[in-house]
């Protein structure tokens, strides 16, 4: 078994690997049927039972509850799909990274601006 | 016999699509970004590629976590795109190439890559948009291959295994007997990380360094694990793999036709490139 630090060489980052694509499949698998809007229909509909028929875990059902990207992260989600579900909301990628890194959005793009040096 | 005729390398965010859709090209966020485009349309016009092999990563539309290949090939005679679930417009359906695909399958599987060969295939927006940048009234005067990277689910392919697929990937193609003149497009990347508190990382410095390795030492990525990757371009950054297969279809030496790059479009430091073999 691969250590946790072999696993995450990178500070405040999570490789999705093997051990990430087991914790998060059905988390995931519920992302990835966001592809069809009456799929996400259906969740908005009734996102309770949306989330039952995918077997999320509760940790996993909090972290969809809470529209916590880190959250949703430590549950096994994986940035592309979690991608869809972040569509459902209309919000877009700046929102997300503000979110995850505890800026607002103006500051987060201010951020992005930075890396022109 | 087939020619290469040259390579295009280009970021695929998919903010792109909304910005199509809305006209926002001479937008002055959009602006940095698209202004690199006209080159890039007068060099494909003066080449007139017959077919495009288009190396990227699904981003869970064909794919998902249930069948993951590292390595993926379309063999179908249409590609059809597909809602992704965040509202970009679909693109018109792309014409495939079965015979130049089994062709290709042929030739690297007899070369020891055992690809997953896909008759059916929708391609997303890392596909369509690259081609939309190419040729903006999206009536596509070329037939299409898709090549899939797996750079979503570690293990990831070495930048090393890649570069020798696009070696081999560039022997299969000149080894197509028809006379017809192939551009190979490699999209993702540049510099970004979408998610975990490293969310918004860019690094100039190593983008500008790969990109000039592009044209003078095309092994240069190679040096670096996946996860060495990772830590210097971020967690999606590590879609370059997809620009080092495609230049490895391409000699050593190469002319550098166009070349872009702009901080930031949504959370990615744009590239684009334009080689040719020299």
């Amino acid at each position: 078994m691969p250590s946790q630090k072999s696993r995450q060489p990178v500070p405040g980052t999570t490789i999705f690997d093997g051990e990430q694509a087991r914790k998060g499949y059905a988390l995931n698998k519920m992302c990835y049927s966001f592809n069809d809007a009456a799929n996400r229909k259906s969740f908005v509909a009734d996102e309770d039972a949306y989330c039952a028929r995918y077997g999320l875990n509760p940790q996993q059902r909090e972290a969809i509850r809470n529209r916590n990207v880190l959250q949703l992260l430590e549950a096994g989600g994986n940035a592309y799909y979690l991608a869809k579900f972040a569509g459902i909301f209309g919000l877009d990628m700046q929102d997300i990274g503000a979110q995850q890194t505890g800026l607002s959005k103006d500051q987060f793009k201010a951020k992005l601006l930075a890396a022109r040096g | 016999m087939a020619k290469i005729v040259g390579t295009i390398t280009t970021s695929h965010v998919p903010a792109i699509g909304g910005a199509i859709a809305k006209g926002l090209q001479s937008d002055p966020y959009w602006k940095p970004f698209f202004d690199g485009f006209p080159p890039v349309r007068d060099w494909l016009a003066k080449v007139k590629p017959d077919v495009v092999v288009l190396v990227y990563n699904d981003h869970g539309l064909n794919f998902f976590l249930d069948k993951m290949p590292t390595f993926a090939i379309g063999a179908a005679a249409e590609y059809r795109n597909a809602d992704e679930g965040w509202g970009i417009p679909t693109v018109a359906p792309f014409r495939g190439d079965p015979e130049l695909s089994w062709h290709i399958i042929e030739s690297l599987v007899a070369e020891d890559f055992d690809l997953v060969t896909c008759q059916e295939m929708v391609v997303d927006h890392a596909f369509t948009l690259p081609m939309a940048l190419c040729w903006p009234d999206q009536k596509w005067p070329v037939r299409t291959v898709p090549v899939v990277v797996n750079t979503v689910q570690a293990p990831l392919p070495s930048a090393k295994r890649c570069y020798k697929l696009g070696q081999a990937l560039g022997r299969a193609i000149a080894s197509w007997p028809k006379d017809e003149r192939v551009v190979v497009m490699g999209t993702g990347g540049l510099s970004h990380q979408l998610d975990g508190e490293r969310a918004g990382f860019i690094n100039k410095d190593f983008d500008l360094k790969f990109m000039d390795s592009m044209v003078n030492d095309p092994a240069w990525a190679t040096k670096y694990s996946t996860v060495e990757l990772v830590e210097l371009s971020g967690t999606q950054g590590v879609e370059l793999l997809n620009w080092v297969v495609a230049r490895g279809t391409l000699p050593e030496k190469v002319s550098k036709r166009q070349a872009n790059y702009h901080i930031p479009i949504s959370n990615t430091a744009s590239g684009l490139m334009v080689l040719e073999p020299a």
